[in-house]
């Protein structure tokens, strides 16, 4: 049910993303979903890849700055109120929302909500109790 | 006002001679009471009686800034603690300050030589002296106030900061001689724009600049902004603090108080002594001093001396205006800063990589110093929070120890350059 994410250190300077990119793209590694935070000197990019494994051995050797992180994905309903819904029950069950971001699946149907929490396993147990579906690491990988 | 004390237009031939007798007794005294120079001085094979004139001085051996931190914090005084009545200190180049001490009489005299700065300056017992040197363990506040209540006149002990109010105290009080570092007379004068006070509005007319290397051209610009004579002020606490010399009407070099201080020209390398004229380390001997005396210290400083009498009249010999150092130290906003004290800092907060860099800058003349610091994996998160608390973090820690603000950029692994041997820790981007 966890997911794990590659998040990897950016310097605000130009070509930066490019070169993260690159490096993935020679790896072969597929990029599914990627967020970035922000500052004024410097940026985190937050991605989630085919292989994380190969994602993180290939940022490694060209000297990135890389750690990895346990996130949960949900399908959401792609209409009005969709992020709302799933949004409830986190609430309900008091979990703290560290950061989220969005992307849609091909088949246009539904989206899927990647969300960074505090507390991880409670988060998932309220998901699924509110009727959601959390993806498992496979499934999103494969996405 | 010509000179503020008789000993500055002494004739050379006099002055030299007291300078002479207060060197020998200064050799003997500090062979009697301090155990370092005693040491010192019999491992070069040196007596006291063996000054037989100022010539003998270069036979003595150096002291250097590590001593007095090895000698830390008393060590080198050379009175007991019950006649020590002020303490001042200065960064160090690791770990601990540089720390000197006064007796009674040193501070009467220190106020005497800072009181014929302010006279060289302009300044006489109807001037109201504004000092926005920092008060505190730092010599420039204390040192120029009681200089400007030696010769009488009024002292305004403003400390630095606060830019606004320093302004509207000059407008109301009437500060006609102010005393800060060159840089921040300039931020002054661009905060008064800002706030509208025009220059018939204050009554400046002097100003006492120093604690920082600068230009002729930045003098131009400071007596243009502020429409005041600019005089270049040089000291340092080992030495005594602000009053070493100073820059008279003619501003060609800064006169040596030569009654308190004997000057020399060395060759860094070498340690031989240089002629008049020529490029090298400052290095001075106390000869008029009684809680902390040194012998020869090397202030790492560059600068040259200039023996040709000056029109002003005063006898004293004048040195150029610092154009450097030979270690790498640097001044920020007026404090000295060591690569090596960031660095330790650096050190002590885990997961940190030996990699970093400080990268300095002058903007709207205020000296900005920024840590540049390599994110190694293991104290990288993907939380923004955790990154901005680690850089609070590192920030809080430099500048509590360094006593200066200072920015800190995080950066990425391998983003800092490498060089073969040695790093190179800081650029310097001020231009001067």
């Amino acid at each position: 049910m966890k997911v794990r994410q590659v998040s990897v250190f950016l310097e605000n300077k130009s070509g930066r993303l490019y070169e993260v990119c690159r490096c993935l793209a020679e790896a072969e590694v597929n990029i599914r979903a990627l967020a970035i935070a922000e500052t004024a000197d410097y940026g985190v990019l937050r991605l989630i890849v085919n292989d994380p494994d190969r994602a993180v051995r290939a940022l490694n050797e060209n000297s990135f700055t890389v750690s990895e992180t346990e996130v949960i994905a949900v399908e959401v309903p792609d209409k009005p109120g969709g992020l709302a819904s799933v949004l409830a029950p986190l609430y309900d069950a008091n979990v703290n929302i560290e950061y989220l971001y969005c992307f849609v699946e091909k088949s246009g149907e539904s989206a899927i909500v990647v969300f960074r929490v505090e507390q991880i396993d409670r988060a998932i147990s309220a998901l699924q109790g509110g009727g959601f579906t959390v993806l498992r690491e496979e499934e999103v990988y494969r996405i | 006002m010509d000179y503020f004390n008789p000993v500055e237009v002494l004739e050379r031939e006099e002055l030299e001679k007291l300078q002479l007798k207060r060197l020998q007794e200064t050799v003997d005294r500090l062979y009697q009471k301090v155990p370092f120079y005693r040491k010192k001085l019999d491992e070069a094979g040196f007596r006291p009686g063996d000054i037989k004139s100022l010539d003998d001085l270069k036979k003595l051996p150096f002291t250097t800034k590590d001593d007095l931190r090895d000698n830390y914090p008393f060590g080198l005084f050379a009175v007991p603690m019950r006649d020590i009545v002020r303490i001042h200190a200065s960064s160090g180049t690791t770990g601990k300050p540089t720390v000197v001490g006064y007796t009674a009489n040193d501070i009467r005299t220190w106020a005497d030589l800072v009181a014929r700065t302010i006279v060289a300056a302009g300044g006489t017992p109807d001037d109201i002296v504004h000092v926005a040197y920092g008060y505190g363990l730092f010599t420039g506040g204390l040192g120029l106030h009681y200089g400007a209540e030696m010769l009488g006149a009024t002292a305004l002990p403003m400390s630095g900061g606060n830019t606004k109010r320093q302004i509207r105290m000059m407008v109301d009080f009437g500060s006609t001689i102010l005393c800060c570092t060159p840089s921040y007379a300039l931020n002054i004068a661009e905060v008064m724009r800002e706030m509208g006070v025009t220059l018939d509005d204050i009554k400046l007319k002097s100003g006492i600049l120093g604690a920082e290397p600068w230009s002729d051209e930045m003098r131009v610009q400071i007596e243009e902004a502020l429409r005041i004579s600019a005089h270049d002020i040089y000291g340092l606490s080992e030495v005594v603090g602000p009053g070493v010399s100073i820059e008279c009407a003619e501003k060609r070099g800064l006169h040596v108080f030569e009654d308190c201080f004997i000057p020399e020209i060395i060759d860094p390398s070498t340690g031989e002594v240089l002629p008049p004229g020529q490029k090298g380390e400052l290095v001075f001997t106390n000869i008029n001093k009684e809680g902390l005396a040194l012998l020869r210290y090397r202030t790492r400083d560059i600068s040259s001396l200039e023996t040709s009498p000056c029109p002003c009249g005063r006898t004293h010999v004048r040195m150029s205006r610092i154009t450097g150092r030979t270690d790498d130290m640097l001044i920020i906003r007026g404090v000295n800063v060591f690569p090596s004290q960031v660095e330790a800092v650096l050190m002590q907060i885990p997961g940190l990589s030996p990699h970093y860099q400080l990268v300095v800058d002058r903007v709207e003349n205020l000296d900005v110093l920024e840590v540049q610091v390599e994110v190694s994996p293991e104290i990288f998160s993907d939380e923004i929070k955790r990154l901005e608390e680690l850089e609070a973090r590192i920030r809080d820690e430099v500048q509590s120890y360094l006593g200066v603000s200072v920015k800190v950029r995080l950066m990425e692994p391998r983003s800092i350059q490498r060089s073969e041997g040695k790093a190179v820790r800081v650029i310097d981007k001020r231009k001067i």
